[in-house]
Order: structure tokens, then sequence, then C-alpha cells
């Protein structure tokens, strides 16, 4: 299965959630389908982007919050998975594409190569309520149905190859890109109440 | 020496005045009555982390999710959060409203905050951001709504350096 796959068959589905990235190829992945307004891409801060989906879903109960990371992320802050276990926003969709690689900085090895470090098993042992571990876009597809049904804290780890785009860049200015995420749910929190 | 409970209360009071009412925070001593406040505040959401980088992504997602908040945390936090102020806050320019207790400085007796505390003021210049001491429990409420605004105005991370002249005290 392969990442941008996944991105692919839930892209219809991102339109009425709030959604950031971790940097390199989920983001291109993403934004070569088509950027939106409710997209965010972390281009750089790794681990952070589930950081950044805890406070926004925390602040904004009512609006979806998914969260498409990936393990050489996670591994750079795995406390995340507690913090996120211990406040269990019930809007938050945590997905982690495990390519067992860091693909975007040279392609090396990360500590989930071979099913050494197994992050399904960090995320419900740090509290994860729901934590789906999947190898097929159908399993994917699958998972992330639940996840959106159930309204409950969801992690989604899922095993892809370690294949990304063969071309990076987007015509957005980093602050560009945050003043706009920031002005898109003013607005529509303006339209909801 | 033992952590000021007035003090604190007033510091706790400049933060609802200022009107944040989400506090990111990682405990540290002379922030324990702070915490205690917000724990017992039903109008306040503290979110308590693992590591105090992380608070710098939680801060970034309530500030886009328009919802104004501060972080405490240790310098020694601060130190270990460079990396997200540096490559979130200030490459995306997110305002970022900082309380950072200021161990280490003179009169400090414990060995393990002096490196930190020596640095903690060049740091702040390195990375060029605008921060201020805080030392009188009559002024720091104006300090941090003067802090969160212009965190705000300029989208900036803004840093207000808790002092043992505000933190310590016999009550």
């Amino acid at each position: 299965m392969k990442r941008a796959e996944c991105i692919k068959a839930l892209y219809p589905e991102l339109t009425d959630s709030l959604v950031v990235t971790i940097m390199g190829a989920c983001a291109q992945e993403l934004y070569d389908l088509g950027h939106r307004e409710n997209f965010f891409y972390l281009q750089h801060a790794m681990g952070l982007a589930s950081s950044i989906g805890l406070g926004v879903a925390l602040s904004l109960p009512h609006e979806r919050m998914i969260v498409l990371d990936g393990d050489g992320s996670v591994l750079m802050n795995l406390g995340t998975l507690a913090t996120i276990a211990r406040y269990r926003p019930a809007n938050l969709i945590h997905i982690i594409f495990d390519n067992g690689s860091l693909l975007s900085t040279g392609g090396f090895a990360s500590h989930t190569t071979g099913g050494i470090t197994d992050l399904a098993a960090i995320a419900r042992g740090a509290g994860v309520p729901h934590v789906a571990a999947v190898s097929t876009l159908y399993e994917f597809l699958a998972a992330a149905a639940e996840a959106f049904e159930r309204r409950d804290l969801s992690v989604i780890v899922a095993k892809v190859e370690a294949v990304g785009p063969d071309h990076y860049g987007m015509d957005l200015k980093l602050p560009e890109n945050a003043f706009r995420f920031e002005r898109f749910i003013r607005e529509k929190q303006k339209r909801v109440t | 020496m033992t952590v000021s409970r007035e003090n604190s209360k007033a510091v706790y009071r400049g933060i609802k005045e200022a009107g944040i009412r989400f506090v990111t925070a990682l405990p540290e001593t002379w922030l324990v009555y702070l915490l205690q406040m917000a724990e017992d505040d039903p109008e306040m959401c503290l979110i308590e982390v693992a590591k105090e980088e992380e608070a710098i992504g939680i801060a970034a997602g309530a500030h886009f999710a328009g919802n104004p908040n501060l972080l405490l945390m240790q310098n020694h936090g601060f130190l270990g959060s460079i990396n997200g102020i540096v490559s979130l806050a200030l490459l995306y320019r997110v305002p970022l409203c900082m309380l950072i207790a200021h161990r280490g400085h003179m009169g400090e007796p414990y060995p393990w905050h002096t490196q930190g505390g020596i640095v903690t003021e060049p740091v702040l210049r390195g990375l060029g951001i605008p921060f201020d001491y805080a030392r009188d429990p009559s002024q720091i409420g104006r300090q941090i709504g003067e802090a969160y605004t212009f965190s705000r105005s300029s989208l900036m991370p803004v840093a207000l350096l808790l002092t043992r002249d505000l933190m310590e005290g016999e009550a």
C-alpha cells in the first residue's frame, strides 16, 4: 500500500474536517490533489503536527481534526501519544503513515523498520482508546470510516511503502498557509455560531 | 524560601484578566500554585504536556482555533523547545505568549539550575524573542496583558521571565 493511495482515497472525505500534515512527501501528496483552505502543512518542527492537532481539537470540540503523521515524526515526539490519550479529544483522528523510513531526508531506516518498534502498540500503551493497525487500502478505508463514525479519539497506524512524489514544491508561502488556515477556521466559526 | 502563594495569585489574576482561558504547561516548583489554581478553575482549560516542545504545537493549534492561550514552563523547558519555537512559531509567524520560570539566576542555591539560568537571556536575544523580567507583583497583571498583546500584534513568541523576587516569598 502506498501513502499516496491512502491520501487520495481519503481526500473527498476531508472537506468538512481540519487537516494538519507533516512535512515532505505526505504534505506534497495531499497538496498535489488540490490545496484547500482547511489544510495546514507543517513543513518543519518534526513531531509537532499531532500537538497542533491536539490544540485545535481541544479548542474546537465540534470540528473534526485529522492529523496526517509519519513514523519518523511520531518517534521524535512519542510523548504526544500520552498527552493525546490523557486529554482524549473525541474529535481527533491521528493517522500515522509508517513507511519505516526517513524518506524525505535520504530514506534511512527508522526504528519501525522490520517491526522492531510497533507504533500501534505504543499508542495502545499510551492509553489511546481506539488504535487500528492496517496494511491494505481496504483495511485503511475501513479503519478511517470507523474512526469518522465513532466520535472518539482514534489512532490509525498504516504500514505503507517507502515511496514518495518525484517532485517537491508548493505555491504557498509558509506563513501564508498559517494565516489562511487561521482565517478559514475563524470564518467557519462565524458561520457555525 | 518557599513559593509565594500571594504572588502566584497575582500572576493567575493577570492571566485571567488578559482573557486567557487555555494554558499549556509542564509542572515546575515555582509554578505549583499557578497550576493548582488553573486546575481548580472551571473556566480554565489546563493542558499538561510530557515535554515542553509539545506545548509549542498545542499553543499553535489553539491560536489557529482562535483560542486565547499562553504557556507556562521553566527556562529549561524553554531551552528544550527551541526547534518548535524556531521551526513552527518563528517560521510560520505564530504568536506565543510564554511565562517562563527563570531558575538559575542571582541567589540560586541549586547547582543544577545554574547553566540554564545563565544562558536563558542570551538565547532569547539570539532568537530575537522580545522579553521582559517580571519582579513586582503589583506590575505582573499589566506585564502579562502587554506580553499577550504584543505577541498577537507582532506575530512572534514573547517571553516574560518570572524571577525569584516574584515567585519566592514567605507566603
